[in-house]
């Protein structure tokens, strides 16, 4: 497994607001990866960047090898990245078939049986005009556009947002069988259930910086609320462990966010004499939550 | 057979769909040289990350669980019992026990090296 995707101190800034500070992060071969953050945390600015819509302020990154700013290497990424814009901007004067037909034309390794397939899925009118789809709709046929491509990478920018459940379990089974074939998956999305049931790798984006970046297996081992009484009252810097990313003392009564090492800071509590201890997994919801407010 | 891992409890999905396998063959819902779904497949039914049923199915191997058959998929073993690494390490102690015996007896590690090889090509030539 090499990276697909890799950014070096990525940095863009708008004027004088800087919209991304410095990422650096790697998507591995064929992982199904989330990218969280808030709205105008830079996830946009970040994709948009490594398609070459803008051009980084500093920094360097590559898609399968080929730097992003460079202008002839970036078209061979195009050529081989699917992208689902968030905005799912489709040309509203064609119908459904028009559109298809029209985007085929440019990728070699369109999926015709694929395409086919979604469209019956997905219950698109082919004779319907683009304008006259409602939202759920729209998104249905942007997906489709990017699914049936072929391409080695995809890239969807919030893929379920306006989606009834029904259409979102429909495009998360689509998603988890074109990984199954080997396509490697970088998605945004603000829905935190649907990433920790399909994403194998979480990265976490705040105020344009990396706050988190790992498997979500780990997360979601090793991230914990650990809860202890103390029979003496403790100090902050007897918390001081790698793996602890944050405590609060209220007496004799710790509260200690982990996020690795869980074996060595269980172990290291209980040399304190700590007389009750309890440990909670954490959603990724919470640990999201978390990680924003711990920088506000 | 498999239900859909809950996604948002604090147990990883991995793990949810490791122990939902282990009790379909404690409870003979499964049993030996039964042949699970394929990845793709399963994957797909229970909408969770490929990768994930990958991990599953290797683990369960080398915990001798399952069998995975190259080309052909992942099976119910037949012979169960002890994981690998538990026969490796009670095989070890053997070896170890065996080892200090022979030299207490008085031999060295040349000698004993020598008969343990030569033990070794007698067996798996005669097969």
């Amino acid at each position: 497994m090499g990276a697909v995707i890799e950014t070096n101190e990525l940095k863009k800034t708008y004027g004088r607001q800087e919209a991304v500070k410095g990422l650096n992060l790697a998507v591995q071969d064929g992982s199904v990866c989330a990218f969280l953050g808030q709205n105008g945390a830079g996830k946009s600015s970040t994709i948009k960047m490594l398609l070459g819509m803008i051009h980084p302020t500093s920094g360097t990154g590559s898609i399968f090898g080929h730097k992003i700013d460079n202008e002839r290497e970036s078209l061979l990424i195009r050529q081989q990245v699917a992208f689902v814009a968030e905005d799912k901007r489709l040309y509203d004067h064609m119908t459904v078939a028009e559109i298809l037909r029209f985007t085929r034309s440019f990728f070699p390794n369109w999926d015709g049986d694929f395409e086919r397939q979604l469209l019956d899925r997905f219950e698109l009118p082919l004779d319907r005009r683009v304008r006259q789809l409602s939202k759920g709709m729209r998104t249905k046929l942007a997906l489709l556009l990017g699914f049936a491509r072929g391409c080695r990478l995809l890239i969807l920018d919030e893929p379920t947002e306006g989606l009834d459940p029904v259409a979102i379990e429909d495009v998360l089974q689509i998603v988890v069988s074109l990984a199954a074939q080997g396509t490697t998956i970088f998605f945004s999305s603000h829905q935190i259930a649907e990433v920790e049931q399909v994403a194998d790798h979480v990265l976490m984006i705040d105020r344009g910086k990396l706050v988190l970046d790992a498997p979500m297996d780990q997360v979601k081992e090793q991230y914990r609320h650990i809860q202890a009484v103390f029979p003496e009252p403790v100090d902050e810097r007897d918390f001081r462990l790698p793996g602890i990313e944050r405590v609060q003392l209220e007496g004799r009564t710790v509260s200690l966010i982990s996020s690795r090492n869980l074996d060595l800071i269980m172990e290291h509590i209980r040399m304190l004499r700590a007389g009750n201890i309890d440990v909670l997994p954490i959603s990724l919801k919470e640990i999201f939550l978390e990680k924003v407010k711990a920088r506000s | 057979m498999f239900r859909k891992p809950n996604a948002s409890s604090g147990v990883p999905i991995y793990v949810q769909l490791k122990e939902q396998i282990r009790h379909a063959i404690e409870t003979g819902s499964l049993a030996a040289g039964d042949q699970l779904p394929g990845i793709r497949g399963l994957a797909e039914n229970l909408v969770i990350n490929p990768n994930t049923v990958i991990k599953v199915y290797r683990e369960l191997e080398n915990e001798g669980v399952l069998e995975i058959r190259h080309g052909l998929g992942a099976f119910v073993a037949t012979r169960r019992g002890r994981s690998k690494p538990e026969e490796m390490r009670d095989a070890q102690q053997l070896v170890r026990e065996f080892v200090v015996m022979l030299k207490d007896q008085g031999l060295n590690a040349g000698e004993i090296r020598r008969l343990f090889e030569a033990e070794l090509i007698t067996e798996f030539q005669r097969r």
